[in-house]
């Protein structure tokens, strides 16, 4: 079987099911941890702020995009750049089973090299910064190549740049594959559990009636 | 393994709850936390970088509550949790924390950074690795009510003076009273005057008010240690106050940690929700202005800005309230830069200024206060905890600034139209 074989089927389905599995093993063992009873009598909505907090955290902390204006552009163009990219090619659209035609190829382009951009820009930030330097640790640097693999080959195999179609094909869904069968083993797995953390964080302050 | 740091591993692991499990999993290391302290901002030592402090807590998580970790750990792959850890992890947790829960409000995926630090410090206290100064003051809060040596005897001749100052009897261990009144430490032994202000104010809204001689005294350490155990026994001390004098309500002074730790903590550490009210005196004062209780009369003519406490704004959502009650008093109220939920912490809450270790670096973070204060150039600066309170007060002289700090409590009993007879 080749390579691309390998990665079309079976490398697919193992990724799928690592994927699957690794993430619910790991929602799983944050909430079989659960929650003591707060006895406290409440003061404000436990629930609706626990709603708001999910979104509101998707803005920047007032005064903080000036302190640290790498990070947020950067992450803000990684992030938008990763989800255009992902469901808005046409071919991924149809191995995800939507349809679709998709966003015009120049344009994905484009927001392919954007997003590598920012990922460059965030992984320099990273080496640079005291504070994210010490505190970051092999996952950090692994986690990063993780998700820039696969932004690279798709951006090599649609330019038809390095190597002939079919092999550029087998690394990209291999990077791919990689990515998604270690997303839940590796702080990837935020992409997840940030609706958790956000949740606890508002209602835990919405029920005292405080800020989130 | 030694005794002592076995028994931190045990206080901390109960401590690892699905919030917990979810803020340390969401974690990208993106340094915004250390953006947000002002141990970071004002020092630019890394190390003070807020999800740096929490290293011990994640190490034990990954370690023994996640499958991955259990299999690196088995694997030979992560070095174990030692006594070592804790030990210098101590300053980090300890004197370059306030609790004051600005890196939780700036967090991007939410995680509650301050929840996680207050309960490694259980482990930490249950380890033998606290500073000497907390250690001393929990340890006099349990045999002497005070943390601050201020005795029984003492508190009721303070009590007396300022009951003969203002004119109004102040009666203790008076059964049936509306309410039960806590004191802070910092109020007996810095501003007792605060004992004169609530005398009229609770004489102007028409209610009755007493302090118990058992529990007069508000303030926890057990919650800025980090000692369940001593903030049980504290607590406990209040609950039983409550309910021989069978008030209706407990109120908790001008002072956040102490109304976190009745408020919230409190019946949490009890086991069992508590069968009477327990208020912030700010959010009481701003009940009685909304049932027009508090007539007041004339306004301070001095250009006023508001310190918000992290525990009452930030962390008590208290903000609101102080301002509406600043209105009534101030003609010229002046806000600073980053108001109510943002504001920057004073540097000696969580126990940071009962911590004399710690004395040098919380002068030294000041600055971020400074700068705000400067910017605005108030005539007197108001706030709404004794803590931060007194620990202006010692900043500014340190930093050579000459600015009054006003009790946000005493300044609308000062305005207080009349007080009847």
């Amino acid at each position: 079987m080749s390579l691309l074989l390998w990665a079309k089927g079976p490398g697919f389905a193992l990724a799928a099911v690592l994927f699957l599995l690794g993430t619910a093993m790991r929602l799983a063992e944050i909430l079989r941890l659960g929650r003591g009873t707060d006895l406290a009598r409440p003061r404000g909505a436990a629930g609706g702020q626990a709603l708001r907090t999910v979104f509101s955290r998707f803005l920047p902390a007032p005064g903080l995009f000036a302190r640290s204006p790498v990070v947020h552009a950067g992450g803000y163009v990684f992030h938008i750049g990763l989800l255009v990219v992902v469901i808005g090619y046409g071919p991924h659209l149809a191995v995800l089973g939507i349809g679709g035609r998709g966003l015009p190829a120049g344009l994905i382009d484009g927001v392919t090299l954007l997003t590598m951009a920012a990922m460059t820009a965030l992984l320099a930030a990273r080496l640079r910064d005291p504070v994210k330097r010490l505190i970051s640790g092999p996952g950090d640097y692994g986690a990063w190549g993780l998700v820039f693999l696969p932004l690279a080959t798709g951006f090599l195999l649609v330019n038809r740049v390095l190597l002939p179609f079919e092999p550029l094909l087998a690394l990209h869904l291999l990077s791919v594959e990689v990515m998604l069968a270690l997303l839940p083993f590796t702080k990837l797995v935020h992409a997840f559990t940030f609706v958790l953390a956000r949740g606890y964080a508002g209602a835990i302050a919405g029920r005292k009636g405080a800020h989130s | 393994m030694t005794m002592s740091f076995a028994n931190g591993l045990a206080a901390l692991r109960p401590r690892i709850d699905a919030p917990v499990a979810a803020f340390l999993s969401s974690c990208v290391r993106c340094g915004l936390c250390a953006e947000a302290c002002l141990f970071h901002t004002e020092t630019g030592d890394p190390k003070y970088a807020p999800i740096m402090k929490l290293e011990p807590l994640r190490r034990l998580w990954s370690q023994e509550f996640t499958v991955m970790g259990r299999l690196g750990r088995a694997l030979g792959l992560s070095k174990p949790m030692s006594d070592e850890d804790f030990a210098r992890w101590e300053e980090l947790v300890y004197d370059s924390c306030t609790l004051c829960g600005r890196c939780s409000l700036a967090c991007p995926v939410g995680n509650d950074l301050t929840l996680m630090i207050r309960k490694l410090r259980e482990g930490m206290v249950a380890a033998g690795h606290s500073p000497e100064g907390l250690r001393k003051a929990a340890h006099r809060a349990l045999t002497d009510i005070s943390p601050v040596g201020v005795g029984a005897q003492s508190a009721r001749k303070l009590i007396a003076a300022q009951s003969r100052e203002v004119g109004i009897p102040i009666e203790i261990d008076k059964h049936g009273a509306d309410w039960l009144v806590l004191i802070s430490s910092m109020e007996y032994i810095a501003f007792p005057e605060m004992l004169g202000a609530l005398a009229r104010l609770f004489k102007a809204a028409g209610q009755t008010w007493t302090i118990a001689s058992d529990a007069y005294e508000a303030t926890n350490v057990g919650v800025q240690i980090g000692s369940c155990d001593v903030a049980r026994a504290i607590v406990a001390r209040t609950v039983d106050a409550a309910h021989r004098l069978g008030v209706k309500g407990v109120v908790t002074p001008e002072c956040g940690h102490a109304y976190q730790a009745l408020r919230w903590e409190g019946p949490n550490l009890m086991g069992q929700a508590f069968d009477f009210e327990v208020i912030h005196l700010i959010d009481l004062l701003d009940r009685w202005r909304a049932e027009g209780r508090l007539k007041t009369k004339g306004k301070s003519g001095l250009r006023l800005t508001y310190h918000d406490p992290c525990q009452t704004s930030r962390r008590g959502g208290l903000d609101p309230q102080a301002r509406r009650l600043l209105n009534l008093v101030a003609e010229d109220f002046v806000e600073t830069s980053d108001p109510g939920p943002w504001n920057w912490c004073c540097g000696g809450g969580g126990g940071v200024s009962a911590n004399p270790r710690a004395r040098d670096l919380r002068f030294k973070v000041f600055a971020a206060k400074k700068r705000q204060l400067e910017a605005v150039r108030p005539d007197a600066v108001v706030t709404t905890c004794s803590n931060c309170r007194n620990v202006l007060e010692e900043s500014l002289e340190h930093w050579g600034m000459e600015l009054p700090v006003l009790s946000l409590t005493e300044l609308v009993a000062e305005y207080l139209d009349e007080v009847p007879s």
